[in-house]
């Protein structure tokens, strides 16, 4: 029987992490992009818009990702796509973490104050310039913090890409289990590495709130 | 060649599907009650605990809080035999739910807690009440009360969590929408199916979860007027 060494274990989850890595900051990307765009819908003057793209927040939020990424796995394939896994996952994620990131981003634009909105049109501005110059510049400064803070969930939401195929720190850690018998030694070196990527994060959030908060506190 | 939808097909076999609504409704329900009680319970330890506890406490919500559930759920199932611990995959399940939840409910009730204002409880250390009569009757209810939205919120994310407990074979509703789709072929119709319920289930949770804070809390505008 071959035996595996600790070290054998780490190396072949660090080679599956940069999966996790990549699709995490092509999925953040993404959303990112793609959140903006229902921000401007969801904020927009036009009814139905704001109307479809709530429709189209609580779809993502009421629903597992889980179930979002078998949709868009098995979806796309009806339809004669050659899906592979990794861009499936992607573009699960990418959907999933637009509509949290354009809730998060909304309730920024909302806490500017009114004045400001109802200032900016009276300088005749059009929608557009007033997003541009006037919100979302002072929407940015309270939007930082919530959104790194989310970052960490879209991490952990590239593990259950694990479940449809895709290779990252998760199945990896499913593939050594399986060929080593050290699920307690793999399952805690993978946690462990998760939360390597995580823990920075969260705590780069909470002291970028505690920065901007400043002028808030007494 | 084209596809034919058929999404009647799911309900080939609706005792799979009911079994699974009913383990998805089983597991939120005990994992949320015990979850939360296990946040309360973390929010006094950080807050108001024996010093050596506080600690503890914080390192368990950090290392829960920047883990994935699937992870932990793993590490539950596969890992805990390998030192001894063998539990079933229901237990498993709701272990996990419940260590998940309490970590986030710890942090969000601390937020709560740190809300009340301190006035509060020296009125209360005035009237001669201990401190756990204090925490217990004035810091907890309006602290509760406070993010009784954003507990809601994390519950639902919770319970839409569980749909990968289908990973190490509980019978909840995901698992139900891969055996149907084993069955019949029909993967796509199954899914569909499966993700409008928990769509139905969130919205239905929400709903719960709402009136229940106004059961326990009275409307607010209500409560502030007494």
């Amino acid at each position: 029987m071959i035996s595996f060494s600790v070290w054998d274990i780490v190396r072949n989850l660090l080679l599956a992490l940069r999966w996790t890595v990549l699709l995490s900051l092509a999925s953040f990307a993404l959303g990112g992009l793609l959140g903006l765009i229902i921000l401007f819908m969801r904020t927009s003057k036009q009814a139905w818009l704001r109307r479809l793209t709530k429709m189209y927040i609580e779809l993502f939020q009421g629903t597992p990702l889980l179930m979002q990424l078998f949709l868009a796995f098995f979806g796309l394939a009806l339809f004669g796509l050659e899906v592979p896994a990794w861009l499936a996952a992607a573009l699960a994620l990418t959907c999933w973490s637009s509509a949290y990131l354009a809730e998060i981003w909304r309730g920024c634009v909302d806490a500017v104050p009114r004045g400001q909105w109802e200032a900016s049109s009276c300088l005749a501005m059009s929608y557009m310039q007033q997003m541009r110059h006037v919100i979302l510049p002072q929407a940015l400064r309270i939007a930082i913090p919530p959104t790194v803070g989310f970052s960490v969930q879209i991490v952990k939401g590239t593990a259950v890409t694990s479940i449809i195929g895709f290779v990252e720190l998760s199945k990896a850690g499913t593939m050594i289990t399986n060929a080593t018998f050290q699920p307690f030694t793999v399952y805690a070196l993978v946690a462990l590495m998760y939360f390597a990527l995580c823990w920075p994060l969260s705590k780069y959030s909470q002291s970028l709130e505690r920065k901007y908060n400043a002028a808030n506190r007494h | 060649m084209s596809y034919h939808f058929d999404f009647l097909a799911p309900f080939d076999y609706p005792a799979v599907l009911i079994k699974g609504v009913l383990v998805t409704i089983e597991l939120i329900a005990i994992g949320g009650v015990l979850g939360v009680a296990v946040g309360i319970f973390g929010a006094w330890a950080r807050t108001q605990g024996p010093r050596w506890l506080r600690p503890l406490v914080s390192a368990y919500v950090e290392l829960i809080r920047n883990t994935p559930f699937l992870i932990q759920l793993f590490f539950i199932f596969f890992g805990l035999p390998g030192i001894g611990l063998q539990i079933g995959e229901m237990e498993a399940a709701v272990l996990a739910m419940v260590i998940n939840l309490g970590a986030y409910s710890c942090e969000i009730i601390r937020a709560g807690i740190a809300a009340v204002a301190r006035g509060q409880v020296e009125a209360g250390l005035s009237l001669a009440m201990t401190r756990m009569q204090i925490f217990r009757h004035v810091i907890l209810p309006p602290a509760l009360q406070k993010i009784w939205p954003a507990l809601s919120s994390q519950v639902v994310i919770v319970m839409l969590g569980s749909a990968v407990c289908s990973q190490i074979a509980v019978e909840e509703l995901a698992y139900a929408a891969n055996f149907i789709q084993g069955r019949n072929f029909r993967s796509f119709e199954s899914y569909l199916l499966s993700t409008a319920i928990y769509l139905l289930l969130a919205i239905g949770l929400r709903q719960l979860l709402r009136l229940i804070g106004d059961r326990l809390f009275g409307r607010p505008a209500a409560k502030e007027a007494t």
